[in-house]
C-alpha cells in the first residue's frame, strides 16, 4: 500500500491532518488499529484481508478527537459507517479526511461526503445467502423452540459489551444498560439480563446498522448477534424500502410515512 | 381446578384509548377484569423496553393502544410508534418471544365498545395460549431476593 503510505505522510507533513487512523501490525499474525502522528511512522501502515476491524468507531471517541483532525483508512464497511455517522450529525465533511480502500485494494480519495455516497451507491448492502438461510432456519422453528435456541445461544454472554465497544454506531456516552434509575436491564449475565441487553442493542441499531459485522467479530464467545441486526436490516428493506446509509434520508425510526403498511394492528 | 386467569398489561395513550376506556366505563359496558391499564402521554412514549419489563414481571399478555393514524394529539407520535412496533415485532418474532401475546390496536376516545372488544378478545386469546411459562422461566432469576 505504497500509495496509502505516501498519501498519509504528505497529509501529516502539510499538517492537513494531525493523526492517521489505520491498520498496523498486531500481536502474532493479527492486525490492530494504530494512531500515527509522525510522518516517519507512516511506514507502519498495512492493509490486507486481515484488516477487518471497523475503524470508524474511533471517530466519535473523545480521546481520539483530542489528537486533532484525523485521516482514516476506510474500506467499504468503514465508508458506510462514516456516512451513517455523518447522517446522524456526528461528523462533518471538514472534520476528517477519508482515505477509501476499494475492494481491489486501491486507494480512493473523496472530495466530499456526497462523493462517498455516490461511490457506495454501486455497492449496496447485500445480506449473504448463508446468513439469509440461517435466519430462515431460525424463523422456521416453532416459537417455543426458537426462544429456547436464543436463550441457549445467549447463555455464554457475560456482558463484556465488546459488541457495543466495537460498533461505530454505539456512540452514546451514557448507555441505557448502565442506567439504574430505573434499572432497565438486569445487570447480571443471566438469561433475562442477556435477552434484554441483546433486544435493546438490536433495537437501538434498527434502521441504522450498516452490516459491518464488527459486533460479531468482537464477540469473544462467537454469539451470532449479527443475525439479529441482519434480520432487522431485511425487515427495514421489506417494510420501508431502501436500506443503507444516506445523507438525504432520515433514519428509519426517526421518520415515518402516513401510509406505512402493517397487518397486526386492530 | 379454577380456570387460568391471564394477567394483561395495557399500555395506552392518554388522549384516545385512555379516554375510550373511560367511555367504556361510563357507558356501563362490562369487560374482562384481567387488564391493568397504564396511561402514557402518547404511544410514541411507549418504550419497547417497557413491554419486556411487563413480561419479565409476569404479564401473560400485553395490549398497546393509541390514537388512530392522523388523530395523534402530537400530530405524529403514533406514526413513529407504528414504525417502531413493526421493527420490534420482527425482532421479537426472530427471538422466539411470542408475538401473539402482544395486541396492538387503535382505539379512539369515541370507541368505548371497541375497547371492551379488544380486551375481551385478547383475554380469550391469551387464556387459550396459557400462562407465559417460557418467559417466566427466564425471568425466574429475579424471584430470589438477593438477585434483584
Amino acid at each position: 500500500m505504497k500509495a496509502l503510505i505516501q498519501k498519509t505522510a504528505s497529509l501529516l507533513k502539510s499538517n492537513a491532518v494531525q493523526v492517521v487512523i489505520g491498520y498496523g501490525k498486531g500481536s502474532a499474525d493479527r492486525t490492530r488499529a494504530i494512531f500515527l502522528t509522525k510522518v516517519e511512522d507512516c511506514e507502519q501502515l498495512i492493509f490486507d484481508s486481515r484488516c477487518v476491524q471497523n475503524l470508524a468507531v474511533y471517530l466519535t471517541k473523545a480521546e481520539i478527537k483530542k489528537l486533532g483532525k484525523p485521516a482514516i483508512v476506510a474500506p467499504i464497511p468503514v465508508l458506510r459507517s462514516i456516512l451513517q455517522l455523518a447522517s446522524e450529525n456526528q461528523i462533518t465533511a471538514d472534520s476528517l479526511v477519508v482515505l477509501g480502500i476499494s475492494p481491489e485494494n486501491e486507494l480512493v480519495e473523496f472530495e466530499s461526503l456526497a462523493a462517498i455516497e455516490t461511490y457506495l451507491s454501486t455497492k449496496q448492502i447485500a445480506i449473504d445467502e448463508k446468513y439469509r438461510k440461517a435466519i430462515d432456519d431460525i424463523k422456521a422453528m416453532p416459537v417455543g423452540e426458537r426462544f429456547e435456541y436464543w436463550v441457549k445461544e445467549l447463555e455464554s454472554c457475560f456482558k463484556c459489551y465488546a459488541c457495543r465497544a466495537a460498533c461505530p454506531l454505539c456512540y452514546c456516552t451514557r448507555c441505557t444498560v448502565e442506567n439504574n434509575q430505573p434499572q432497565w436491564i438486569s445487570v447480571g449475565s443471566h438469561p433475562l439480563g442477556n435477552l434484554e441487553w441483546h433486544v435493546m442493542r438490536a433495537m437501538h441499531l434498527a434502521g441504522r446498522c450498516t452490516d459491518c459485522e464488527a459486533c460479531f467479530k468482537a464477540c469473544p464467545m462467537g454469539i451470532p448477534i449479527h443475525l439479529l441486526t441482519k434480520s432487522m436490516l431485511q425487515d427495514v428493506s421489506d417494510n420501508f424500502g431502501s436500506t443503507g446509509p444516506s445523507l438525504h434520508k432520515d433514519n428509519t425510526l426517526s421518520s415515518f410515512k402516513p401510509d406505512d403498511k402493517e397487518s397486526f394492528i386492530r | 381446578m379454577t380456570e387460568f386467569e391471564p394477567k394483561i398489561v395495557a399500555f395506552v395513550c392518554n388522549w384516545c384509548t385512555y379516554a375510550g376506556a373511560d367511555l367504556t366505563g361510563t357507558s356501563r359496558i362490562k369487560y374482562a377484569q384481567n387488564v391493568k391499564i397504564i396511561r402514557f402521554p402518547c404511544t410514541g412514549r411507549i418504550d419497547f423496553m417497557l413491554l419486556l419489563k411487563a413480561f419479565g414481571e409476569g404479564a401473560d399478555g400485553i395490549i398497546v393502544s393509541g390514537c388512530h393514524p392522523n388523530d395523534c394529539h402530537y400530530t405524529s407520535g403514533n406514526f413513529h410508534a407504528r414504525r417502531r412496533w413493526i421493527m420490534f415485532r420482527g425482532l421479537l418474532d426472530l427471538l422466539g418471544i411470542d408475538v401473539r401475546r402482544i395486541q396492538y390496536s387503535w382505539v379512539s376516545a369515541a370507541e368505548g365498545a371497541k375497547w371492551a372488544d379488544v380486551v375481551n378478545t385478547t383475554v380469550t386469546a391469551i387464556r387459550e395460549l396459557g400462562p407465559y411459562a417460557d418467559y417466566a422461566k427466564v425471568a425466574s432469576y429475579l424471584e430470589k431476593e438477593e438477585n434483584v
